[in-house]
């Protein structure tokens, strides 16, 4: 896949199509793929990377990088390019300056797993047969693919490329029992307390490193109301801890429709909190109370919480707590 | 820092009764800010007002805060005062301490307390309040009536009358609505159509006003002084400036099988039709579903026999758009369907019919031409049983039927057995009623003479079945005073079925953002105070689509409805609310949440230059709020993100400082 990659990025940087592109290289660790921009044919060759660590969603690089001189390349997963689309319904992105190359993707590795599988000083993975062989200085150990993929790549909801300009490898389906929503589900049957009391205790390792907010493309916000002190919420968080707890109520509603579900935000999240199942109570609630949509799938797409149709539900009529 | 003074305002004991007046001025005096406080018995009277005045005279004051009723009832008068002492008037805020507190309280103690905190919010609010300039817009001299009934024609012949233009959208191909199909009418026993025909025609001729029949509003934009509306015209296939009326085309339709919803399905039109001999306008009208012209290509009688040649088959749907000043929602009503009343055998038995029918039955136009005779077997009914309040004062639970009451079937059914037992001696009349009511000038006289004079019987008591009985319905019935079960074998039993708004009515609302209340009639403006007038300015309500009401009662309110949007359309410009919204364009991301949900397209979009890092110009997209257009609604800021989108007047950190205040 890498070759394929990068020997099409290269032809596209030759023939001027674009000017530079938008992958992944190694980061701080061999395991931490960074997303970063290529700007020559030589660099390309040097840094580019992609392998199944490659979980990072590109499409929200691109607010910056489509407002530059000519036009930008970008590999975008099928969960990314849902991101991409709402970025573009959000008139954020420039399309015109993006040429999108989608990838196929199975699922990517959870480098966390792999650790607490007791794998130390991984290097690179690579998927062989269905298994994925990780490297790791002490030698190559072989892994079961299910064992080490990422939660949200386990209840994947697309693997199709809702927009692209062109494809390298096969383009999958909408996965229609990707059973997303089982835990929210769990959470629903909970009492009021003992919800309560579950997410008190999840919130309760935040510790407001802002990652979450800073990875996700929905709160792609020129100022965050939490960095404005004049919204009158920034300030707030430090009066009690549950004022800080509101931090993720607000960015849940913020996104609330906007949310594509591409889980970058649980992904990155240093404290393992499990961030997506607020965004994936929203996207249930919405999809029982005004029909199933899904954020990003069609950028024309009238956003269900903001839209007024003469069929809404009525506040009063209630939905499933 | 803001000079405040507080004014609490007893209401007589309306507030004082419950509130301790003194202690809240107490209380409030030691806030931040506030330089002066105290209570009076009326502050809304000419000298609670001076007493204002002059404490912003003495103390300075830059801000205001009256506690006191609803903000809709005296905030004009507060505004109004403040500003005669220089004060800008959005620096007064009122605290609604009586129908917030001292109307809905019992315990002196904890009302106290809540208007304290009340007034808190906004003490707190005012602090942060800026004076704010209202603006003007121009009005468009035109009014919009959607529904041409009596309702709606009374309303556009009053408009025209004071010298304004007005349209008149008719879904149906005809106005006149319901009362051109009743024969006579209570409590005078004139025929309908001679009192509302020339009505009629006086709108079909009068030049300020234009009716767009078989055609309905699709779409509102826009707000008080300057709605913007698209008409689909639905294709008639006829076209309406050559068509004469003549009626010749109907005669020949080979299509003959039509059921005539004119005569509620009880005999036959053709496929082209013109709904009644007056009709207006007088021009016919294909019904696609049955014309075999249009379903197979075959026939073209219609356009052969047409003299005009009016006939158009390739007609099609237009929608034009108009623009109007003030709209008025006058949709009316249907009966519901009595076919859910299995019990009274409707749906089952011929010859149990609705109160609509048998006026039909009954109309000289109508499919017995005027005779009465029972649709089994076109013989006089000899034994007539009326049912009142089917489907009406149903209990909440009751599926089928409605909680309220009709309030017409009283009086139109003692008009019916006054007419029956008039024209047909030889008729036994029976009405079993749950309470006959007849309040109404002249209305209670007119059922008494159902009563002592005509001898119609009127039973207190339920039917409970009607079955069919050979060629007579049998009817069980319970006499409530008597005690007693009876079974009368009838020849007719008439149903009053009760009214309900019609179908379109909803649709309509939400176009025109206008409020409605559980059983689909639109609210007023205030039930009591403002009964014609919807709580969306520039709409207003005419008719029975506000709520069950006669023909007298329907054209007071089309007349008191015409005043109101002659109110608006006499004025050159309306000043605008300044509490709109505004972007702060160094937070807007341009993501257009706002613009979506604006319902009256206020927001708009431009790119502009911005100082990026290093010297650098970034180009962004921000919205930017049409000051004239936007109504203050603040849908926009809730869907903002950022929080670049606020209401001047209540921006966001207003409702925050009084929130805070609250939960202080
Ligand atoms: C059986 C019966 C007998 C009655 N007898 C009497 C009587 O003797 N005396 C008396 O005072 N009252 C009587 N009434 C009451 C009387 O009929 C009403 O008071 C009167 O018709 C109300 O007029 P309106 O214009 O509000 O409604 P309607 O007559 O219902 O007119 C509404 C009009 O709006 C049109 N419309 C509806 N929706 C739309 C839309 N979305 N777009 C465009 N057009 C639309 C309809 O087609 C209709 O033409 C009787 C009623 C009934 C049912
Ligand atoms: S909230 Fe989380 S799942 Fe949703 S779009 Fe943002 S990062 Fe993705
Ligand atoms: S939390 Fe809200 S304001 Fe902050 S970036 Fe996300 S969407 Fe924007
Ligand atoms: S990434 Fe995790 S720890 Fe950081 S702010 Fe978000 S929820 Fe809190
Ligand atoms: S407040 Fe906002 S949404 Fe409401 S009318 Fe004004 S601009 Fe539109
Ligand atoms: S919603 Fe807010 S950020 Fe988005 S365009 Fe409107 S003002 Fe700008």
């Amino acid at each position: 896949m890498q070759e394929m990659m990068e020997k099409r990025a290269l032809e596209l940087l030759a023939d001027g199509t674009v000017n530079r592109v938008l992958g992944w290289s190694v980061g701080e660790f061999p395991y931490d793929m960074t997303p970063a921009v290529f700007r020559s044919a030589e660099d390309l060759k040097d840094r580019f990377v992609y392998n199944d660590f490659c979980g990072a969603n590109l499409s929200k690089y691109l607010i910056k990088e489509s407002k530059g001189e000519g036009k930008i390349l970008v590999f975008l997963k099928p969960c990314d390019t849902y991101s991409f689309n709402q970025l573009i319904a959000e008139h954020r992105i420039k399309r015109e300056n993006v040429y999108v190359i989608g990838i196929e993707c199975y699922g990517k590795a959870d480098v966390e797993k792999l650790k607490a599988m007791g794998l130390s000083g991984i290097t690179g993975i690579q998927m062989k047969n269905g298994e994925y062989v990780v490297e790791t200085v002490y030698g190559n150990k072989t892994v079961k693919a299910s064992d080490a993929t990422a939660e949200r790549c386990l209840s994947c909801k697309s693997k199709k490329h809702v927009v692209f300009d062109e494809l390298i490898g096969e383009d999958g389906d909408v996965v229609e029992d990707c059973n997303r929503f089982d835990m929210v589900e769990k959470l629903e049957a909970m009492t009021p307390d003992e919800r309560f009391a579950f997410w008190r205790g999840e919130l309760s390792r935040c510790i407001r490193c802002n990652a979450c907010r800073n990875v996700c493309p929905a709160c792609s916000c020129e100022q965050c109301v939490f960095d404005n002190p004049n919204s009158g919420v920034a300030q707030k968080a430090a009066v009690n801890s549950f004022e800080e707890n509101m931090f993720h109520i607000i960015r849940a509603f913020h996104v609330a429709g906007r949310c594509t579900d591409c889980g970058e935000c649980s992904r990155v999240c240093p404290q393992h909190i499990p961030l997506h199942l607020l965004n994936r109570k929203f996207i249930k609630d919405m999809n029982e109370f005004y029909g199933e949509y899904q954020a990003g799938a069609d950028p024309d797409a009238r956003p269900p919480l903001g839209t007024y149709t003469k069929g809404d539900r009525e506040p009063n009529e209630g939905g499933n707590k | 820092m803001q000079r405040i003074g507080v004014f609490i305002c007893h209401c007589g004991t309306n507030i004082a009764g419950t509130v301790d007046v003194k202690a809240v001025a107490e209380a409030l005096g030691h806030e931040a800010g506030v330089v002066f406080s105290t209570e009076y018995q009326y502050m809304c009277s000419e000298s609670g007002q001076q007493l204002m005045r002059k404490a912003i005279r003495e103390h300075k004051l830059t801000g205001v805060v009256v506690c006191s009723c609803s903000p809709r009832m005296h905030e004009a008068t507060f505004r109004k005062a403040a500003s005669l002492e220089g004060i800008n008037p959005y620096m007064v805020e009122i605290a609604n301490i009586r129908e917030h507190v001292s109307w809905i309280h019992k315990d002196m103690k904890e009302a106290t307390e809540k208007a304290i905190i009340l007034g808190r919010a906004a003490i707190a609010k005012v602090h942060l309040n800026q004076p704010l300039q209202a603006g003007e817009s121009p009005v468009t001299k035109r009014a919009l009536v959607i529904g041409g009934g009596i309702a709606g024609i009374q309303t556009a012949l009053d408009i025209a009358e004071a010298g304004f233009e007005v349209d008149i959208v008719e879904k149906s191909p005809t106005i006149g609505g319901k009362m051109a199909q009743l024969d006579k009418t209570f409590p005078t026993l004139d025929c309908a159509a001679c009192i509302l025909t020339p009505k009629m025609v006086d709108a079909g001729q009068n030049e300020k006003i234009k009716i767009f029949a078989y055609s309905e509003v699709e779409a509102v934009k826009g707000y008080v002084g300057n709605f913007n509306v698209s008409i689909r015209r639905k294709a008639r296939y006829v076209d309406e400036t050559k068509c004469t009326g003549c009626g010749l085309c109907t005669e020949k339709c080979p299509q003959k099988k039509v059921p005539n919803e004119f005569n509620m399905g009880m005999n036959n039109r053709h496929a082209i039709y013109i709904p009644f001999a007056q009709a207006v306008p007088k021009v016919a009208t294909i019904d696609a579903d049955y014309c075999m012209m249009l379903k197979t290509g075959k026939c073209g009688i219609c356009s052969k026999v047409c003299g005009a040649g009016a006939i158009d088959y390739k007609q099609q749907d237009e929608v034009i758009e108009r623009q109007y000043g003030a709209i008025v929602a006058a949709t009316g009503f249907n009966p519901i369907d009595a076919k859910a009343y299995n019990e009274y055998g409707y749906a089952t038995c011929p010859d149990v019919v609705t109160s609509l029918e048998l006026e039909r039955l009954m109309n000289a136009a109508g499919p017995t031409n005027g005779t009465l005779l029972r649709p089994s077997d076109n013989e006089h009914p000899h034994t007539v049983v009326f049912v009142q309040c089917v489907g009406s004062r149903c209990t909440e639970t009751d599926e089928r039927g409605k909680p309220y009451c009709s309030k017409i079937c009283c009086m139109y059914t003692a008009k019916h057995a006054m007419l029956i037992r008039e024209k047909y001696p030889d008729t036994d009349v029976y009405v079993f009623y749950i309470d006959v009511r007849t309040p109404g000038k002249n209305f209670d006289e007119f059922y008494r003479r159902a009563v002592e004079q005509y001898g119609v019987h009127y039973i207190k008591g339920m039917v409970g079945k009607v079955t069919q009985n050979g060629k007579q319905l049998r009817v069980q019935a319970s006499d409530l005073l008597a005690g007693e079960q009876l079974h009368i074998d009838a020849d007719l039993v008439v149903l009053a079925t009760a009214i309900e708004p019609d179908k379109t009515a909803r649709s309509i609302a939400t176009m025109l953002t206008a409020s409605m209340d559980t059983n689909d009639f639109f609210t007023e403006a205030h039930p009591k105070l403002r009964p014609v007038e919807s709580p969306t300015a520039g709409i207003f309500l005419s008719g029975v689509c506000q709520g069950p009401k006669d023909i007298p009662e329907t054209v007071s309110q089309a007349s008191a409805c015409a005043a109101k949007v002659i109110g608006v359309l006499a004025k050159d410009k309306l000043t605008c609310n300044p509490c709109v919204a505004q972007s702060d364009e160094m937070l807007c991301n341009g993501c257009s949440s706002c613009e979506k949900v604006c319902p009256y397209g206020a927001i708009s979009y431009s790119d502009k230059e911005f100082r990026g890092p290093n010297r650098t110009t970034l180009i962004r997209r921000v919205a930017s709020v049409n000051p004239a257009v936007c109504q203050g609604c603040g849908a926009c800021t809730v869907a903002c993100p950022s929080g670049a989108m606020d209401l001047k007047g209540f921006s966001n950190k207003q409702i925050m400082a009084e929130v805070d205040a609250i939960c202080q």
